[in-house]
């Protein structure tokens, strides 16, 4: 399982990128299995870090994806409409979700070590 | 102080073998069963282009037996029983005595006074305490062989082919619905030529002690171990009704398109059957967002029903799913499915989704 050090990560398994960009971790996209479908927030929406704003869906289920921070979302990965794929081989590349000007992260978002041994 | 006790999840006597094949375990129905292993996805693909193997040895087995046994079914299922020589197998259904199911089942013929019946795993208890129930003024025993049985289901274009260096028997001569006796790698089995995923193949029934080794053979020869997720996803594609989503104790059972399991016969509930069912079973294809159980089901913006089971066609290549929806508006071409509180697009298709060559 990859947890890049660079990154902090969410219980629910969202990773949060300095620069506001936010994808679901490389254990999380293993649990899903073969994502089909990914529902991503409109860009300009303000979100609350917690809040669900994107859905994942698998063959199987479909699975909230929270904020990792508040902000305003100002991109979204337009990729995935096309090759929802790209979340199982690139979680953490091509396979990132949206991203969040100015994000103002959760308090209790993890580090790459906190994180791995949470995921266990 | 109180404590609250779970019951513990059952195991099958494949369980060491499931973890050993890399498996993700999860509850299902009263079991600890493989969801998948490699991926459910690559699982799919196997049994519809070559060969798969799923562990089904949590589903219930019952024996009955007797003089009565023939008119003691006929009595308790909607199916012809009478039709079914030793050494055959049928689909059939046990229905209560208010209009619904109380389990589907499958009905192997063993002798003239004596049957198997393979019921659904989370309705062992229930099926057990209803048929016990209908027993009176029948010379029949019933007997729980539940634990007995290990059972594992073939199934893909190649099934026959790989078992057939391994078995004692001419598979090419077994047609659908066969059962019958085998030596398979040296064990005494039961083969049934039946299945739950649309392709070919057979169900194998073992001695609960020898269905690790039999499981650990299949797989060296050439099966893929297929979870649950995939058994989903090829039944759904092949159309079949599960019970639980699209059967239950207050579904009416001709909702379905199996109309054909009721046979002209006095049997339990019949005056139930006989009426017109208020909802009909559907086929819809959506084009991108997969629809999932109890989204609702809209007509020209009214809810008319709602989706039972709902998936991503692996074959296919996109969104299928079931809905149960009111008999008046069950005839449309086109209806749209509530996602998150977002309508889509979604058109009728015909059962099966999917039909094997």
């Amino acid at each position: 399982m990859q947890t890049p050090t660079e990154l902090k990560y969410a219980k629910t398994h969202e990773w949060l990128k300095d620069d506001g960009t936010v994808g679901i971790t490389d254990f999380a996209q293993d649990q899903l299995g073969d994502v089909v479908y990914v529902e991503l927030p409109e860009v300009g929406r303000e979100v609350t870090a917690g809040e669900a704003v994107a859905v994942v869906e698998s063959v199987k289920t479909a699975s909230d994806i929270y904020a990792p921070a508040s902000g305003t979302i100002v991109a979204v990965n337009d990729a995935l409409s096309g090759s929802p794929e790209l979340v199982n081989s690139g979680p953490y590349a091509d396979g990132w979700l949206f991203r969040i000007e100015n994000p103002e992260p959760a308090d209790d978002l993890l580090s790459a070590e906190e994180y791995t041994e949470s995921a266990q | 102080m109180t404590q609250a006790t779970e019951t513990p999840l059952k195991r099958t006597p494949l369980h060491a073998a499931h973890l050993r094949a890399g498996a993700r375990m999860v509850p299902f129905g009263g079991w600890e069963m493989p969801v998948q292993y490699a991926g459910v996805r690559a699982e799919h693909d196997a049994v519809r282009t070559r060969a798969g193997v799923f562990d089904v040895s949590h589903m219930g087995e019952f024996r009955v037996q007797g003089p009565d046994a023939e008119r003691f079914l006929q009595h308790v299922t909607t199916n012809d029983v009478s039709k079914l020589r030793p050494g055959r197998g049928q689909y059939n259904w046990l229905p209560n005595d208010s209009g619904g199911l109380v389990d589907d089942i499958y009905i192997y013929r063993v002798g003239e006074q004596e049957f198997l019946m393979v019921v659904n795993a989370s309705n062992v208890g229930k099926d057990w305490a209803h048929l016990q129930s209908q027993t009176a003024g029948y010379d029949v025993e019933l007997t729980d062989e539940s634990d007995r049985w290990g059972l594992l289901a073939v199934q893909g274009p190649q099934a026959e082919a790989l078992l057939q260096p391994h078995i004692d028997v001419d598979l090419a001569a077994r047609k659908k619905n066969a059962f019958f006796p085998a030596k398979l790698f040296g064990f005494d089995v039961f083969l049934a030529r039946t299945g739950y995923t649309g392709e070919d193949g057979f169900e194998i029934f073992t001695d609960a002690g020898e269905a690790e080794t039999v499981w650990d053979k299949l797989l060296a020869v050439g099966f893929t171990p297929a979870g649950l997720g995939a058994r989903d996803t090829l039944r759904l594609e092949a159309g079949f009704p599960l019970y639980g989503h699209e059967f239950a104790d207050d579904i009416h059972p001709l909702a379905s398109t199996y109309s054909w399991v009721v046979k002209d016969k006095a049997h339990l509930g019949r005056e139930h059957i006989s009426l017109a069912p208020p909802v009909r079973l559907i086929g819809l294809a959506l084009e991108r967002v997969p629809v999932r159980e109890g989204y609702p089901v809209l007509l020209k913006g009214e809810r008319v029903g709602h989706v039972t089971s709902g998936t991503s066609s692996p074959t296919l290549g996109h969104p299928i799913a079931m809905a149960l929806v009111r008999g008046d508006a069950s005839t449309a071409d086109a209806y749209e499915v509530e996602v998150r509180g977002k309508a889509h697009a979604a058109r009728r298709m015909e059962l099966p989704f999917y039909r094997r060559a």
